[in-house]
C-alpha cells in the first residue's frame, strides 16, 4: 500500500503548491492592480482617511474637513459659506465625487500629487499621516460677497477679473447650493444631491453660471463691435457715422429701431453707445463684415473651446453668419452667445488698454509644508485693439456711466467705464430678458483693478436697455467698489 | 505487511523498528511556540486598533497555553511516541484563528462577537482530543464499527435536511439549548472510518477479482455496489442540500481511499470519469453550481451583479501584497457576513499578506503530510486507510476552501480548519487530529520485547 500512498503525499503536495502558486500570483503579480481597483473601497477609505487640503481666498480657507468619526470614511468635506463659493470650489463628495477646483486640483487636495511625492516619503518614513496641499486662488472675498449679495434671490451671475492679470477677483452664480449637504455618502446626502439634480429642479442651482452658461450678449457686445470698428480706422470715437434710423437690415425686408425715442441718426460711435443705438452698431456690423466680426471676437477670447481657468468655461459663440445675422449679431441678438466671464474679457480688455490677460482663478498650489509647488504667471491672450483705440473705447464707455443709460453704476471719485445690455429671449420676445451689465473701475492713480460683468435674468416690466443699467448696473458697482476700497 | 520494512534514515522518520526518542519535549519547545505566536498576534491587534495591549490577550493566553498544556500531558501520558509535530501545529492554527475572529469581532459585522464562542468550542475540541486520545485504546478499535459508521455517516447527512437552510445551504442541524451544528464536519470523520474498515476487508477482492474491460479492471458489483452505493447517496444528500464542498471532499475522499487500498491507478481514472459526469450532472440542472461557477470565472461582472464576495476577497488579497497590512489594519468587513467563517483566509491575507498566507499554507501542508507519514508508518492495513483517509479529507478541505477564497476554483464554502468560526468544525479536526497521533502513536512505538521463548531457551542448552 504504500506506492500509492507515497502518491497520494505527492498529490496533497500538490494541491499546496497550486494554492501557494495562486497566492503568488494575486498577492505578488496582480496585487498592484487589485490594490487600485476603483471599485475596491479600499482606495476611497485610504483617500478619506487623512483631511483634504484647502482652498484658500485672501489667505483664509473657505473649505474644511470634519472628522465624521465614524463608518469608512472618516474625513468629510465642509465649506464655509458654500452657495456663495460653490462656483469656485466645485464639490468634493464621498458619495458623488468632485467638480471644478476639488476636481482638478484633487491630487495636491489628497496629497496624491506627484509633485508631492518628496513630501509624503518624508511623512512616510516619519511614521505621519499623509497630508494635502493648498489651491490659493485669486479670488477676493470682499468683492465675492458683494456679488453675491448683489445678486440675492435674483437668477444671474457675476465674473469680475483684475485686467493687468486675468486674476478673477469673482465668480457668482445664483441661485446657487451648498456642497456641505452632499458631502458625505449617507441617504441625506443622496436627498440633498438628487433635489440639486437637473430633473428634479428647474432652477439649476448647480449650474455654474459664471462660467459653464452662454447668453446673448444683447447690447453690452456693442463693445466689441465698436472694437472692430474703431480697428477697421472707418470710425472714429467723436466723427458722426452714417447710419440711418430705423435701418433695413441688407437682404432683408425687416426694419430695425432703437428702444425709446433716442437720437441715433448718424450719432457718433461714443453717443451711439451712451444712448445704446441699435441702428448704429447693426450698421457697423454689417459694414465690418462677418469675417472680421469674427477675427475680433476671437481676439476677445470668443470662439475659443478650451479656455481653463482652470476650471474650463463653456465656449463663447460668435459664428459664422448670412448677413442680416451678422448685423443683428453686431447688437448681440443673434446667434452670438457668452458667458459672463467672457464679457468680463472684453471689459477688462478694453481697460487695460487692448492687452486681453488670460483669466486664471489659482495662483498658487502650496505642499502641506507650505513650499510653493506651482506659481501661477499673468500671461496675454491676445491683442484685440490698439492701445490707442482702446483708450478712444474708454472714453465711450464712461460717457456711458456719466450721462447715458448706465448711470446707476457711478461710483463718486471713481471713473467707472460700462455698457448696459438687455437681452431678449424667446420667440418674439416671449420671454423674460437677460439683463447685462460690463463695466470696469479706474483708480485714482489710474490703474484698473477690476472688470466685472453681469448678467440676471429680468422681469417682464423692464424690457429697454434700462434693464441693464437698473438690475445688473447696481451689482457690479458693488463688486468693484468691494475691490476699490480692499486695495485702499 | 510484511513487506512495509522501511528503512531508516535517521531521525525524520516517524517509523521505527527499535526505540526512537519519543520527542515529547520537541513537542513541548514548539507548543510553547505556538502559542507565543498568537499571544504576541493578539497584542498586535490591540497596539493597531486601540493603542494598548488588549483586554482579552490574558484571557486567550492562558486558555490556549491551558489547553497546550493539557493536551501535550495527556499525549505524554497517552500517547507517548505519537507524532511531535501535528499537535503544535493544531494549536498554533486554532490560536491564529481564534486571535483572527477576535480581530474581526471588533469591525462591525453581524453576529456579535464571536471569539469567547469559539474558545469554548476549541476547548470541547481539546476535551474530545484528550477523550479520544484517553479512551481509544486502539485505534484498531474502531474497525468493528464499519457498518455502524456507515449508519451514522447517513443520519449525520440526511438530519439537515430537516432543518432550514442558512445562507443557501442546509448544512446545520439546530438543538435547542444547545446550538446548531454543522454533521458534515463529523461525516467526514466517521465515513473515513467506514471506508477503512470496509476497503480493508474488501481490498483484495476490488484489485483482483476484477474484469478487464477496456482497458481498465472493473471490478465485480458486489464488491463495488456497497460504497458506491454510500458515496453516491451521500453526494446526492450533499447536493440536494446545496452543501458543494463536502460533496467534493467525500469524493476525494472516496477516490484517495479505494486507490490506496487496491493500488490500482485505473481507480484513479475511475474516479475522474465519475467527476465529470458527476459535476456535468449536477452543474446542468443546479442553478447554485452553475452561479458559484460564473462567480468564479468573472468575479469582477459578479460584484456588479451583486455577488460581491469573490471580488471583495480578491481586493482583500491584492491589498495585502507581501507583508499584509498588519493584524487589525485591514478592511475584512467588507468581505461581510462571511469573513469570519468561510473567508477568514482573505482576512489573512489582507493583514498578514502573502508572507502569511504562505506561512499558513505551509503549516496546512506539513500537517496533511505528517498525517500521511503516519499512514506510511502504520502496521496494519486499517491505520494505514483511516489515516490516508482523515489526512486526504483534511488536505482536500484546505485547497476547497483556501482555492475556493482566492479564486483557484469556484467557491463551495466550508470551514477553514481550525481557522474558522465553527464549533463543528473545531471540535471535528481536534477528534481527526487525536486519532492521527494515536495511529502514529501506535505505528512509533517500540516493539515490544521479544517474550522469552521456552524453545529458545532449550536449545541454548548445548552441552559439549
Amino acid at each position: 500500500m504504500n506506492k500509492p500512498l507515497r502518491r497520494i503525499a505527492i498529490f496533497c503536495g500538490l494541491l499546496v503548491l497550486a494554492l501557494l502558486a495562486r497566492d503568488n500570483w494575486i498577492q505578488l503579480v496582480q496585487a498592484d492592480e487589485l490594490k487600485t481597483d476603483p471599485k475596491n473601497r479600499r482606495v476611497a477609505i485610504a483617500r478619506y482617511s487623512q483631511p483634504r487640503g484647502n482652498i484658500i481666498v485672501d489667505g483664509k480657507s473657505i473649505t474644511g474637513s470634519t472628522d465624521t468619526k465614524s463608518g469608512d470614511f472618516r474625513y468629510k468635506r465642509t465649506y464655509k459659506n458654500g452657495p456663495m463659493w460653490s462656483p469656485v470650489t466645485g464639490y468634493a463628495s464621498q458619495a458623488f465625487g468632485a467638480n471644478q477646483l476639488e476636481a482638478l486640483n484633487d491630487g495636491i487636495l489628497t496629497g496624491d500629487d506627484d509633485r508631492l511625492f518628496f513630501n509624503r516619503t518624508i511623512d512616510m518614513l516619519t511614521g505621519k499621516p499623509q497630508k494635502g496641499g493648498n489651491v490659493v486662488t485669486t479670488l477676493n472675498a470682499k468683492a465675492q460677497k458683494a456679488a453675491f449679495d448683489g445678486l440675492g434671490d435674483k437668477k444671474g451671475a457675476v465674473a469680475a477679473i483684475n485686467p493687468k492679470t486675468g486674476a478673477i477677483l469673482a465668480l457668482a452664480s445664483t441661485p446657487s447650493y451648498d456642497p456641505s449637504s452632499f458631502a458625505g455618502n449617507g441617504k441625506s446626502d443622496t436627498a440633498e444631491w438628487s433635489k440639486l439634480q437637473k430633473e428634479q429642479n428647474d432652477e439649476e442651482p448647480m449650474l455654474n453660471r459664471a462660467l459653464r452658461q452662454t447668453y446673448p450678449p444683447g447690447s453690452t457686445f456693442k463693445v466689441v463691435t465698436a472694437a472692430a470698428g474703431l480697428e477697421s480706422g472707418e470710425y472714429d470715437l467723436d466723427k458722426a457715422t452714417d447710419s440711418e434710423d430705423p435701418y433695413k437690415l441688407p437682404d432683408s425686408q425687416t426694419k430695425l429701431g432703437n428702444e425709446g425715442n433716442i437720437p441715433c441718426e448718424n450719432a457718433t460711435v461714443r453717443n451711439a453707445l451712451r444712448y445704446s443705438c441699435n441702428t448704429v452698431f447693426a450698421k457697423m456690423s454689417h459694414k465690418i463684415g462677418n469675417e472680421q466680426m469674427i477675427e475680433t471676437a476671437n481676439k476677445f477670447g470668443f470662439n475659443d473651446k478650451e479656455l481653463d481657468t482652470p476650471v474650463r468655461a463653456a465656449e463663447s459663440v460668435y459664428p459664422k453668419d448670412n448677413r442680416p445675422q451678422n448685423a443683428m449679431a453686431g447688437i448681440g441678438q443673434a446667434s452670438n452667445r457668452a458667458t459672463p466671464l467672457q464679457m468680463a474679457m472684453v471689459a477688462s480688455s478694453v481697460a487695460n488698454n487692448g492687452a486681453l490677460m488670460k483669466p486664471y482663478m489659482v495662483d498658487q498650489l502650496v505642499a502641506p509644508n507650505l513650499n510653493v509647488v506651482e506659481q501661477h504667471k499673468p500671461s496675454e491672450m491676445s491683442r484685440p485693439l490698439s492701445s490707442e483705440n482702446a483708450q478712444k473705447l474708454q472714453q465711450g464707455m464712461e460717457t456711458v456711466v456719466q450721462k447715458g443709460t448706465g448711470t446707476s453704476a457711478q461710483i463718486p471719485g471713481v471713473t467707472v467705464g460700462g455698457k448696459t445690455g438687455t437681452a431678449q429671449r424667446g420667440e418674439n420676445n416671449s420671454e423674460n430678458p437677460y439683463a447685462w451689465f460690463i463695466s470696469y473701475a479706474k483708480d485714482q492713480d489710474g490703474s484698473v483693478p477690476v472688470a466685472v460683468a453681469v448678467v440676471i435674468e429680468g422681469s417682464d416690466t423692464l424690457r429697454s436697455d434700462i434693464a441693464g443699467g437698473k438690475l445688473a448696473a447696481p451689482v457690479a458697482k458693488g463688486v468693484m467698489k468691494a475691490v476699490l476700497e480692499g486695495k485702499q | 505487511m510484511s513487506s512495509n520494512v522501511m528503512t531508516n534514515t535517521g531521525s525524520n522518520t516517524t517509523v521505527s523498528p527499535g526505540g526512537l526518542p519519543s520527542r515529547r519535549n520537541t513537542e513541548m519547545a514548539m507548543l510553547i511556540f505556538a502559542v507565543l505566536i498568537p499571544v504576541f498576534a493578539y497584542a498586535n491587534v490591540g497596539l493597531a486598533k486601540d493603542g494598548a495591549l488588549p483586554a482579552g490577550m490574558l484571557g486567550y493566553g492562558l486558555g490556549l497555553c491551558l489547553l497546550a498544556g493539557v493536551a501535550h500531558m495527556v499525549v505524554r501520558r497517552w500517547a507517548p511516541y505519537a507524532d511531535p509535530l501535528m499537535l503544535p501545529i493544531a494549536t498554533l492554527l486554532n490560536g491564529m484563528g481564534l486571535v483572527l475572529i477576535y480581530r474581526l469581532d471588533l469591525e462591525p459585522l453581524p453576529g456579535g462577537a464571536a471569539a469567547p464562542t469559539q474558545l469554548m468550542w476549541s476547548t470541547l475540541g481539546v476535551g474530545l482530543f484528550v477523550a479520544v486520545l484517553v479512551f481509544l485504546k486502539d485505534h484498531r478499535v474502531l474497525q468493528r464499527y464499519t457498518y455502524i459508521s456507515m449508519v451514522t455517516a447517513l443520519i449525520l447527512l440526511i438530519l439537515p435536511v430537516f432543518f432550514p437552510a442558512r445562507f443557501g445551504a442546509r448544512i446545520w442541524i439546530t438543538i435547542p439549548g444547545v446550538g446548531s451544528l454543522q454533521p458534515g464536519e463529523f461525516a467526514k470523520i466517521i465515513i473515513a472510518v467506514f471506508f477503512a474498515g470496509y476497503l480493508m476487508v474488501k481490498r483484495d477482492a476490488l484489485a483482483l477479482a476484477s474484469r478487464r474491460f477496456m482497458g481498465l479492471y472493473l471490478p465485480r458489483g458486489r464488491d463495488l455496489g456497497p460504497i458506491l452505493v454510500i458515496w453516491a447517496l451521500s453526494v446526492l444528500i450533499l447536493v440536494f442540500e446545496t452543501d458543494l464542498g463536502t460533496s467534493m471532499l467525500f469524493f476525494g475522499l472516496f477516490v484517495v481511499m479505494l486507490y490506496v487500498a487496491t493500488e490500482r491507478t485505473s481507480w484513479i481514472v475511475f474516479g475522474l470519469a465519475l467527476t465529470v459526469v458527476g459535476a456535468v450532472a449536477v452543474a446542468s440542472f443546479e442553478p447554485h453550481v452553475q452561479s458559484r461557477v460564473d462567480d468564479w470565472l468573472d468575479p469582477m461582472q459578479a460584484f456588479k451583479n451583486g455577488s460581491e464576495q469573490p471580488a471583495q476577497a480578491l481586493w482583500a488579497f491584492g491589498s495585502g501584497g507581501v507583508l499584509g497590512s498588519g493584524l487589525g489594519q485591514g478592511f475584512s468587513r467588507l468581505i461581510g457576513f462571511a469573513a469570519k467563517s468561510d473567508y477568514i483566509f482573505a482576512t489573512v491575507g489582507e493583514e498578514l499578506g502573502l508572507t502569511g498566507v504562505m506561512a499558513m499554507l505551509l503549516l496546512y501542508g506539513l500537517l496533511v503530510e505528517r498525517g500521511i507519514r503516519t499512514s506510511l508508518a502504520a502496521r496494519d492495513p486499517f491505520g494505514k486507510l483511516l489515516a490516508v483517509g482523515l489526512s486526504a479529507a483534511f488536505g482536500i478541505q484546505v485547497f476547497v476552501v483556501a482555492g475556493g477564497v482566492m479564486g483557484l476554483i469556484p467557491l463551495t464554502g466550508m470551514t477553514m480548519p481550525f481557522l474558522a468560526q465553527g464549533g463543528s468544525s473545531v471540535i471535528a479536526n481536534w477528534a481527526l487530529v487525536a486519532i492521527l497521533l494515536k495511529i502514529s502513536d501506535t505505528a512509533r512505538r517500540p516493539a515490544p520485547a521479544p517474550a522469552p521463548s521456552p524453545d529458545a531457551e532449550m536449545t541454548q542448552v548445548v552441552r559439549p
